[in-house]
């Protein structure tokens, strides 16, 4: 099979690191700032930043209703920190995003640095359902999940809460894995990208 | 740099730690990258700010434009001004201590600010030491004008670097010297040869280690912000067409004639940085910018860029 074709939203945020992950796992890769970037694409992340930004950005050029409509045809979408937010279908605490469009469609509720302020963030080694070692993960003002709906998976939970989650073609870590060398959770997402519909295996070739 | 992340780690497994970016403070700094932090001076401004599409504020009481005209002392901000900021906003609070100020620092860390500039813009506390960062939990982000000053800041534990330019001013022209100075001195160290680097240790002043991973990148190992006298989206998007990762806007915002609609013009030319329609569409309309000084007509004592060293 070629190579996935993969977006990073790249309004604002870590999306070097991702671009890099993503090329590390064989994939064609691309930044998007606008709805005509993102045809034809098998996958797209959407990184780590300030959330608030994003949706600034996003909503003038009304690109998160083209990214819903391009997950509907069948694009993958991975949201990690302010990209979870964003894909999650309930903020909890939203007043600084009201007014403005989110992705959504991932059935889960988030609290926007749910952990605290920047004193609070923390690293772990972090075990994840499909992976047989830990996975490095790095928590910066990360929003906490709150609630998952019955249809969402938790791959895994850290201090009682979940921190990685799928739903389909949907994946969401509350963590940085673009901070970190470890390149296994965006296989798996290059893997969900690739195969479209059709279920797949979770453990990534290779890992 | 890993002292304060390591503190920080749940579980005693050993971490591989590949690159410095895997430090939750290095890691802050790369979630602010293509974004704008703006200087704020009151909770109100602090709103603005966030809804105009900033990544992070920076809290003080004078704007540099109103530092330079009224003179004086310049300090860390009242505490009551910064927990009104930080209760006010949901991005990331900065707050300035002054050079060599390690007590500053210690009640902006108190207060949990997300971020502490060490900032030429207040007036030094210590023409020798800067703070030793690594004795501290909470982020630095410091100035320099050279790759030297950046490594040397790097080596006390700054986990981000802003090239100073000068602020207060609306001169672009410092800006534009430092951010120049500091990427064509990274380029030269990576077309020096692996034992050419001592020397170049040497000169740059900085630890020999750093200097061999700087000349290797081809980069900082930090995330490079650029400061001092961007005042309009023109600005802002040529800092980063010469590769700077975000931008610092200090009076160039609530120093002008319509702060919320410039605000949101210098995020959007920030993002859009590389395409001219975008650039002028925002900068349509924008009302007065700040009265510009020039840098050139500033007496060598009123120039903060040569604050620090």
């Amino acid at each position: 099979m070629s190579a996935p074709q993969l977006g990073v939203l790249a309004l604002q945020g870590a999306v070097a690191e991702h671009v890099r992950a993503l090329r590390d796992c064989g994939a064609q890769v691309r930044t998007v700032r606008r709805p005509a970037e993102l045809a034809g694409l098998d996958g797209l992340v959407v990184p780590g930043g300030e959330s608030t930004t994003m949706a600034r950005l996003a909503d003038p050029v009304g690109l998160f209703p083209a990214v819903c409509a391009a997950h509907e045809d069948g694009m993958a979408v991975f949201g990690t920190c302010a990209g979870l937010i964003l894909l999650a279908e309930d903020v909890a605490d939203a007043a600084a995003l009201t007014g403005y469009d989110r992705i959504g469609g991932l059935d889960v509720t988030v609290r926007r640095n749910g952990y605290g302020s920047q004193l609070d963030s923390f690293s772990a080694a972090l075990p994840v359902t499909g992976l047989r070692e830990p996975l490095p993960a790095v928590f910066i003002r990360a929003p906490v999940i709150e609630r998952a709906g019955v249809d969402v998976e938790v791959l895994a939970e850290h201090r009682g809460a979940p921190v990685a989650v799928r739903q389909g073609r949907l994946l969401g870590a509350s963590f940085h894995p673009e901070l970190t060398a470890d390149r296994r959770l965006h296989g798996l997402f290059a893997e969900i990208a690739e195969a479209g519909d059709r279920p797949r295996a979770m453990e990534p070739a290779g890992a | 740099m890993t002292v304060a992340a390591d503190a920080r780690t749940d579980d005693s497994a050993s971490e591989d730690r590949p690159d410095v970016a895997a430090d939750v403070n290095a890691g802050l700094a790369h979630m602010l990258k293509g974004g704008v932090i703006m200087d704020v001076v009151t909770p109100e401004q602090a709103q603005i700010a966030e809804q105009a599409g900033a990544v992070a504020v920076m809290a003080l009481e004078r704007v540099p434009a109103d530092i330079r005209s009224t003179g004086g002392v310049a300090r860390m901000s009242d505490p009551d001004l910064i927990a009104g900021i930080i209760d006010t906003v949901s991005i990331p609070v900065m707050a300035k201590a002054r050079i060599g100020h390690f007590v500053e620092a210690q009640v902006l860390e108190h207060l949990r600010v997300d971020y502490i500039d060490e900032s030429e813009v207040l007036s030094p506390a210590d023409y020798v030491h800067h703070i030793d960062k690594s004795q501290f939990s909470v982020p630095f982000v410091c100035g320099a004008t050279d790759l030297g000053e950046a490594l040397r800041r790097i080596t006390e534990g700054a986990s981000m670097i802003r090239s100073k330019g000068e602020a207060g001013t609306g001169d672009v022209s410092e800006a534009m010297k430092h951010i120049r100075t500091i990427t064509g001195e990274i380029a030269r160290l990576s077309a020096l040869a692996e034992d050419e680097l001592y020397v170049a240790a040497k000169e740059l002043q900085a630890p020999y280690e750093l200097v061999r991973q700087v000349a290797r990148d081809g980069r900082l190992p930090v995330v490079l912000f650029v400061a001092g006298g961007v005042a309009t989206p023109a600005d802002a998007a040529m800092m980063m067409q010469m590769g700077a990762d975000g931008v610092f806007v200090g009076s160039g915002i609530f120093k002008s004639g319509n702060p919320a609609a410039r605000a949101e013009a210098i995020v959007k030319a920030t993002t859009y940085y590389d395409d001219p329609a975008v650039i002028a569409e925002v900068s349509r309309g924008l009302g007065e910018a700040m009265v510009g000084l020039n840098v050139s007509d500033l007496p060598a004592p009123h120039r903060l860029a040569e604050r620090g060293w």
